[in-house]
């Protein structure tokens, strides 16, 4: 089986610490895993944006990027949702364009192989008890892409139940978007900021110390807005986590913050 | 008079207001969640809820598909039941119609069922400027109208009011229109529907002629249908001589059976009922029942053009619920006034841009006034695919003049990842230099992001930093052997 990590644009230059934590959680158990270096970014921040024709040669750098892998593994489910939901209307739209079907093929490649990290453990690799520990009160945020567009259901939920020592808190409001959005963060800076802030005063209701998602966009929203309040507050602060760094963390190599 | 939407700023800066407005936000999170928990627990109730969704979402686009048909054939039913069809290609034409039939019957002033068409076209300014006063029937409508204000939700259009505010408007407002408010007026509920009962009745004992929509029209018998729960609807229909109903093309359906699906549902997505309490159906004119004289005037205005976008043409499926509005999270904080339209939340956002074009300010805005959650097209009846329409909207708006550094920034980014190398020494150069970026910058997206939240610090390293210098490979586990 070979299996490549697609560490996505965000968590290369922003956020390493979840693509290196999805290494070390995949070697773990057993997987080989390939960083092919050509990589760099799926295009969402463009397409979402309405740049549709700029994405277009980060679409084929995809293909040519990760072809011969069996699985293409990724830490972000809006990244993973990209791929498979755009990609195809990318290629059908360059066809009805009347340029040919080369950006199909080349979506139709890749989409079928990519996929959210929680459905390469669970669906894939048949695991649900990683091994890890993480002796801290976590609450988990099912990031809009990943909870509707993939659909991951109770993947990452399960995932966090089967680690030691943690505790889960469940959120309230959890399936109502953090307002990150990509570029609506800045180009609706006030709404998305509100809904940021419901976010985080829901998280704090749970009496949570970690705030975990599976998407590092949603999450540099939202521990933004958290070091900002955090800045000045007396009580024991709230951080964001990435899941793959919580699923990371055993008693032998224990998560330490920063 | 009510208020205009001429005028209105983008969406982000009427959004800023409402944002602050703490009563706003307080009566618009109530309301919104107490209605998105209903309509879950209702749609909850039916095992085929998918299919029913399906089966709406293939009836509308087989029918969308072959609208001349279904029109024409309308026009022959309702024409042959003794009603007059009038087709108008936009608000200007539809306007100028209405005001000549009501012109032709000497009267001066019409009662009306509540109508996204009407308010569409801006029918009741475009009467008053010809003497003639529209009175709107709907209680929130009546709200609005009293008030001069603009509906801020397709179903609950004056959603952002409280009774308070309710009882003085009543109270200040409701002479200068006809029946005063009972004197002493309380806020309790039932005292405000009896005043507005008292008020709006003389108005349908005395009108001559009624304005109204309809949900749906049924090509196979010329029939129209009206679904309401306040029985205003019910009056305005069945009491005036004259009948005027103003109705946008796609809310043609070709057979009765067909509705079977549309009154599942329309109620369960919208008020979270099982069934509407009021469905008044006519086909044209009957002796010695209902109106005498019927003129069905069906409305274009944009709808051909949209029909005409394989992707955009997915919104004229919508059945007018607004579930999309309830569960929206950007709806829920920037208000319905922000959408500038009368049609506001996601399907405002995707409709809008396409009846009007993307020229003025606040219709340019509106494609991006999503974080692209997908919570609208999860709830959808008609499963119309609302972020797809936005992204394909986006697309439209960016290519228009104005985005030149937007447009300057994404290509720069789209070169950095075509070179993986440029973008490996972008990210050494960022990350050596990290210890002197600012949490905050004073301009442009920078600045619009960093108000509210700070930058992160960037890492020592990047990941691929991190993976050619520290990584090293496990020992090669043994190939499996199936």
């Amino acid at each position: 089986m070979r299996v490549a990590l697609f560490a996505t644009c965000v968590n290369d230059a922003v956020l390493p610490r979840a693509a290196i934590a999805t290494v070390r959680l995949l070697e773990r158990l057993g997987v080989r895993v390939d960083f092919p270096e050509q990589q760099s970014c799926c295009g969402q921040p463009q397409f979402n944006t309405g740049y549709r024709h700029l994405t277009e040669p980060l679409v084929r750098r995809m293909e040519r990027v990760f072809d011969g892998y069996d699985h293409v593994v990724t830490p972000s489910g809006s990244c993973a949702a990209m791929v498979r939901d755009n990609y195809p209307r990318i290629g059908a739209k360059a066809q009805a364009e009347g340029r040919g079907d080369e950006l199909a093929r080349a979506a139709q490649a890749v989409t079928p192989r990519l996929l959210e990290l929680t459905e390469f453990l669970v669906d894939v690799l048949g695991v649900t008890d990683v091994g890890a520990y993480f002796p801290h009160k976590v609450t988990y945020h099912p990031s809009c892409h990943g909870l509707r567009m993939l659909g991951l259901g109770t993947r990452p939920l399960g995932l966090l139940r089967a680690v030691k020592g943690l505790e889960l808190a469940e959120l309230p409001g959890a399936e109502e978007c953090c307002g990150f959005g990509g570029t609506f963060a800045v180009k609706n800076p006030d709404v998305s900021a509100a809904m940021g802030a419901d976010k985080i005063a829901n998280a704090r209701s749970t009496g949570a110390e970690v705030l975990c998602g599976a998407d590092n966009s949603c999450l540099l929203h939202l521990q933004g807005m958290l070091r900002r309040q955090n800045s000045g507050r007396q009580d024991a602060p709230l951080r964001a986590v990435h899941l793959a760094e919580i699923l990371a963390a055993t008693e032998t190599t224990p998560w330490s913050p920063a | 008079m009510s208020g205009t939407y001429l005028g209105m700023p983008a969406f982000p800066q009427a959004a800023k207001a409402a944002t602050r407005d703490t009563r706003l936000r307080a009566n618009l999170r109530h309301a919104t969640h107490t209605i998105r928990d209903k309509r879950a627990r209702a749609v909850g109730e039916l095992d085929d809820w998918a299919v029913l969704r399906e089966a709406g979402k293939r009836i509308k686009d087989r029918t969308l598909r072959h609208l001349d048909t279904y029109l024409l054939q309308l026009e022959e039913h309702v024409t042959a039941a003794g009603g007059t069809v009038h087709w108008a290609a936009d608000a200007a034409e539809a306007n100028r119609i209405v005001a000549d039939l009501v012109q032709a019957t000497g009267e001066t002033e019409v009662v009306k069922v509540k109508s996204m068409a009407t308010q569409e076209i801006g029918l009741n300014e475009a009467l008053a400027a010809e003497g003639i006063t529209a009175y709107e029937t709907d209680l929130a409508e009546l709200i609005v109208q009293l008030g001069d204000d603009l509906p801020s939700h397709i179903l609950v259009p004056a959603i952002h009011r409280n009774r308070g505010e309710i009882r003085d408007i009543f109270a200040e407002k409701m002479a200068r229109w006809g029946r005063p408010a009972p004197e002493g007026l309380t806020d309790r509920p039932a005292d405000l529907a009896e005043a507005a009962r008292l008020h709006l009745r003389e108005k349908f004992l005395r009108a001559k002629v009624g304005v109204s929509g309809a949900n749906f029209m049924i090509a196979e018998t010329g029939t129209l249908v009206v679904v309401e729960s306040e029985g205003n609807g019910r009056m305005c229909l069945t009491l005036p001589e004259t009948l005027i109903s103003v109705v946008g093309i796609e809310k043609v359906l070709p057979t009765w059976q067909d509705l079977e699906v549309f009154l599942q549902l329309l109620p369960r997505s919208s008020t979270a009922e099982r069934m509407n309490p009021y469905t008044t159906m006519w086909t044209g004119t009957s002796e010695g029942d209902g109106p005498r004289d019927f003129h069905l005037v069906l409305l274009d205005n944009g709808r051909t053009d949209t029909l005409a976008d394989e992707v955009g043409r997915q919104v004229l499926r919508c059945i007018r619920c607004s579930a999309c509005l309830n569960v929206c999270p950007v709806y829920e904080r920037a208000g319905g006034h922000a959408y500038g339209s009368p049609y506001p939340g996601p399907i405002g956002a995707v409709l809008t841009p396409q009846l009007r074009g993307t020229t003025s300010a606040v219709d340019a805005s509106l494609p991006f006034a999503s974080s692209l959650c997908g919570a609208c097209y999860e709830v959808c009846p008609v499963a119309i695919d609302i972020p797809e329409v936005l992204v394909h909207l986006r697309e439209q708006v960016a290519g228009q003049p104005g985005h030149r550094a937007e447009r300057a920034a994404m290509q720069a980014a789209t070169w950095l990842f075509e070179h993986p190398a440029a973008l490996a020494a972008a990210e050494r150069a960022a990350s050596a230099t990290r210890a002197l970026h600012p949490r905050r910058l004073p301009l442009g997206p920078a600045k619009a992001w960093t108000e509210t939240r700070d930058l992160p610090q960037l890492p020592a390293e990047s990941f691929r930093s991190w993976w050619q210098h520290h990584h090293t490979e496990p020992p090669t586990p043994p190939e499996p052997t199936s």
